[in-house]
This record gives structure tokens, C-alpha cells and sequence, in this order.
């Protein structure tokens, strides 16, 4: 792979146009495989019958939410450190993708909360640092659209993006570190998962349906503004 | 089917879950598609 020939804006154009393609595809029909899996193969939850169904969007929606915040300030490190035009596009076309996702991830999570917990909402470790994600991809997009350089304006938002990458890991581990309200992880690299099967199934197929999806509109996004700065 | 719909009592939860997801993802889309269509004139 040519990397650095597909860092310039022009050359990257056509490539993410055929990304978008394929990723909206694989989307689609992930997320139709997803929902099927979700609603008629996976059996209802001998503790929380049907409710728990929102875990087939919830948590991808929050795994996306914080994967997108990581690569979006990798890509604004990458145009603070190299300078490149190509990088801040980047970060700026992932922000409100990101934003969507942590929206959902804290919508989903209010509607599960109240039958299983009793309440919508609880100022909660996991739930307070979730919704700090969700202000610092409001402050990112704000503080780019705030300043009419386009230039200084990647720069600007990256250093935003670059210091708020702490509250990943806060949020990951906001479970062990504080008594939280919020469960542990069900699903992680070192256990053995602590779910049916075809109920862990069904989620991946999501959370990768999640995934392309992100990819698709990332990179209709970067395109318009690679068009939108007459690149 | 009205079974299915019924999600075990559990309807508002999962199918406002799902709803506004669905309605989210969606208005992005046409958003984006918007922004496309006026980039390119």
C-alpha cells in the first residue's frame, strides 16, 4: 500500500467513495442478519425476559462510541504531529458519527435502566463518564465550526480531541474502578463470555454492522469536506 | 405476531431502543446525503 499517496485529499477521494460503498452493503446486511439473530434466534433472558433485547444495539453503540473518540484523536495526534490536510478531515468527518453513537449508547441504556434498575438515569461512574463523552464530541464539533480557518480550526479541535482521550479508559474502567450501578463487562478478551451464545453472536453481527456503518458515513462525510474546502 | 410486539410487557424499552435508533441513524443518513448532494454544485 501506497500510505502516503493516499494522504493527500485528492488521491483519497475515489478510494473512500468505494469504501462507502462497500461498508453501507456489508452494513446492511449485517444488521439485517443482526436483528434476526437478536429477535428470533436468541431465547428471552430467564432473568429479564424481553428487555434485555436493547443489548443487541446498546452495546455496540457504546463500544462505537468510545472506538470512534480513539481513532478520531488518533487522527487529530497524526495533524498535530505531521500537519497533514488530510488527518483533521478525518477527525472532523468521524465527530458526529462518534456523537450519534454515544447518544444511542445513553438513549438505549435510560430505556433499559428503568426496568431493570428502576430509573432512567443515575449519576453512576459508567453513565456520568459516557455522557462526558458525548460533551466532548459536542465541544469538538462546536469549537471547529467556532473558528473560520479551516486549518486552524483541525488544529484547534485535535488538541480538544488529543487531552479528552482520558475519559476512554475512564469510561472502560469506570465499572471496576468505582461501585457502580452499571454491570461489569459481559464480554471481554481474558473470560470466557458470561452469555448464551447465540445471544453473543447476535450482538457481534451488530457491533460489526455498527462498525461498517461508521466506516460508510465517515467516508461520505470526509469526501463533502474534502469538496466543501475545493481540495 | 402481536406476541412479538408485546416484547413480554417490555414494548416502550425495546421498541423506543430500537425506534430511535432506527430514527437517529436514519436522519443522519439523509443529512449526509444533503451535504453530498450540495458539495457537489
Amino acid at each position: 500500500m501506497k500510505w502516503f499517496w493516499y494522504a493527500s485529499p485528492q488521491t483519497f477521494y475515489p478510494l473512500a467513495g468505494r469504501i462507502a460503498r462497500w461498508s453501507a452493503l456489508g452494513a446492511a446486511v449485517l444488521a439485517v442478519c443482526g436483528l434476526y439473530i437478536g429477535f428470533f434466534v436468541a431465547p428471552t433472558d430467564a432473568q429479564q425476559g424481553e428487555a434485555y433485547r436493547i443489548i443487541f444495539i446498546h452495546v455496540p453503540a457504546a463500544w462505537m462510541s468510545m472506538f470512534i473518540y480513539v481513532v478520531m484523536a488518533v487522527w487529530s495526534a497524526l495533524c498535530l504531529a505531521l500537519n497533514t490536510r488530510l488527518s483533521g478531515m478525518m477527525a472532523a468527518a468521524l465527530a458526529p458519527t462518534g456523537a450519534l453513537f454515544t447518544f444511542i449508547a445513553l438513549w438505549t441504556g435510560s430505556l433499559w435502566g428503568k426496568p431493570t434498575w428502576g430509573t432512567y438515569w443515575v449519576w453512576d461512574a459508567r453513565l456520568t463518564s459516557e455522557l462526558i463523552l458525548l460533551f466532548l464530541y459536542l465541544g469538538f464539533i462546536a469549537l471547529r465550526a467556532s473558528i473560520d480557518d479551516p486549518r486552524r480550526a483541525d488544529r484547534a479541535a485535535a488538541v480538544l480531541a488529543v487531552v479528552g482521550v482520558v475519559n476512554v479508559p475512564i469510561i472502560y474502567y469506570s465499572v471496576q474502578w468505582w461501585n457502580t450501578l452499571h454491570q461489569g463487562a459481559s464480554v471481554s478478551l481474558t473470560r470466557a463470555p458470561s452469555m448464551a451464545a447465540t445471544m453473543l453472536t447476535g450482538m457481534l453481527v451488530m457491533a460489526l454492522a455498527f462498525w461498517l456503518y461508521a466506516i460508510a458515513v465517515s467516508m461520505v462525510r470526509v469526501r463533502c469536506i474534502i469538496r466543501e474546502r475545493g481540495e | 405476531m402481536s406476541d412479538f410486539w408485546a416484547m413480554g410487557g417490555y414494548a416502550w424499552y425495546v421498541w423506543g431502543s430500537y425506534g430511535v435508533t432506527t430514527l437517529v441513524l436514519v436522519l443522519e443518513v439523509i443529512a449526509l446525503r444533503r451535504r453530498a448532494r450540495e458539495a457537489k454544485t
